[in-house]
């Protein structure tokens, strides 16, 4: 049985590692897909890259890209034939443009905003605090009355 | 009374951003094509592999293109608009098949009808791929000089056929 299983193994083995092939034929092409794809929103499943998406679309998009890479076009070439088809969209950074300012100013301006309001309500409440004067009776009674509650626990 | 007039305003005004956030879709991504000359292609026809279908064919008429597939559940919801607006004989409607299986196409039309007057084969999705379809149905309306003046994406409901897609073609008709 031990035996059986040892050849089940080793002939499984290989089989296995032959799934991934496709992705070996020419390491430097893969490594700019890869390079490429990370950069890039699948647009079916909107929050994963086009190097993490299993939709069809992804894949056809890669084969697009490995196609393009093989044919020797640049990394800019490349993106701007997916983004005259797909738009902005598929860029994780869209460029800085009039319809892109508020996506790029805005978290910035929020902070101003939270920042100024932040110092605005600590300058008022330091005004605000005022030194208490103690009598020296007050302090008697203080006193006091600590040392009641002492006692009683 | 004006202590809580800033908070008011601030949260009325988040309230009108989450609004407006709640109603977009974001599966709608605005296509950069609308406005500009539709991508060419030329794929055999579903009905005869022989012959070829071109939009250079369609010149000087204004129509729709349709990308389905057998395999698409929105189609099969949108068919009966696109089988009324055939009927109507508004406009033409021209079919492209994106990603599907010939056999099965044809037996979808055959149980569905069929409203398109010439259906192209994209078994590869190239063609999808040059029109920035990221999922079927789309449907693209095309004016006479070949540009593209709409896309709808997602399934064609009768009013966006009434209010948006007839109204638009006549007016490309008239120009």
């Amino acid at each position: 049985m031990k035996w059986v299983m040892l050849i089940i193994l080793c002939v499984s083995g290989p089989a296995w590692a032959g799934e991934a092939r496709p992705l070996a034929d020419d390491p430097a092409a893969e490594a700019r897909l890869k390079h490429l794809a990370v950069e890039l929103r699948c647009l079916v499943c909107q929050n994963q890259t086009l190097a993490d998406s299993n939709a069809p679309l992804a894949e056809d998009l890669r084969r697009e890209v490995r196609e393009m890479i093989a044919k020797n076009m640049s990394d800019k070439e490349i993106i701007e034939f997916l983004v005259s088809r797909y738009g902005d969209f598929v860029l994780y950074r869209p460029p800085l443009k009039a319809t892109t300012t508020l996506l790029w100013v805005g978290p910035f301006v929020l902070l101003t905003i939270g920042a100024t309001a932040l110092v605005i309500t600590l300058r008022r409440r330091a005004h605000k605090v005022v030194d208490a004067v103690v009598s020296e009776e007050e302090h008697r009674k203080v006193e006091q009355l600590m040392a009641e509650g002492g006692k009683r626990s | 009374m004006n202590r809580f007039l800033l908070p008011l305003s601030i949260f009325v005004v988040v309230v009108g951003f989450l609004a407006v956030g709640l109603k977009l879709n974001p599966r709608e991504i605005p296509s950069p094509l609308v406005g500009k000359a539709a991508p060419d292609f030329s794929q055999p026809q579903l009905y005869d592999r022989e012959k070829v279908f071109s939009p250079a064919d369609l010149k000087g008429k204004v129509w729709l293109l349709n990308f389905w597939a057998s395999w698409c559940s929105g189609c099969k919801t949108e068919h009966p608009v696109l089988m009324e607006l055939a009927k109507s004989g508004e406009v033409p409607i021209y079919g492209m098949d994106y990603k599907d299986l010939p056999e099965e196409a044809m037996a979808w039309l055959r149980q569905w009808g069929n409203p398109y007057s010439v259906i192209g084969m994209d078994d590869a999705g190239r063609v999808g791929i040059n029109f920035g379809v990221y999922g079927v149905p789309e449907t693209y309306v095309i004016d006479k000089q070949g540009v593209i003046r709409y896309k709808q994406i997602g399934p064609l409901n009768p009013d966006t056929v009434s209010q948006k897609i007839i109204p638009l073609v006549k007016q490309l008709e008239s120009q």
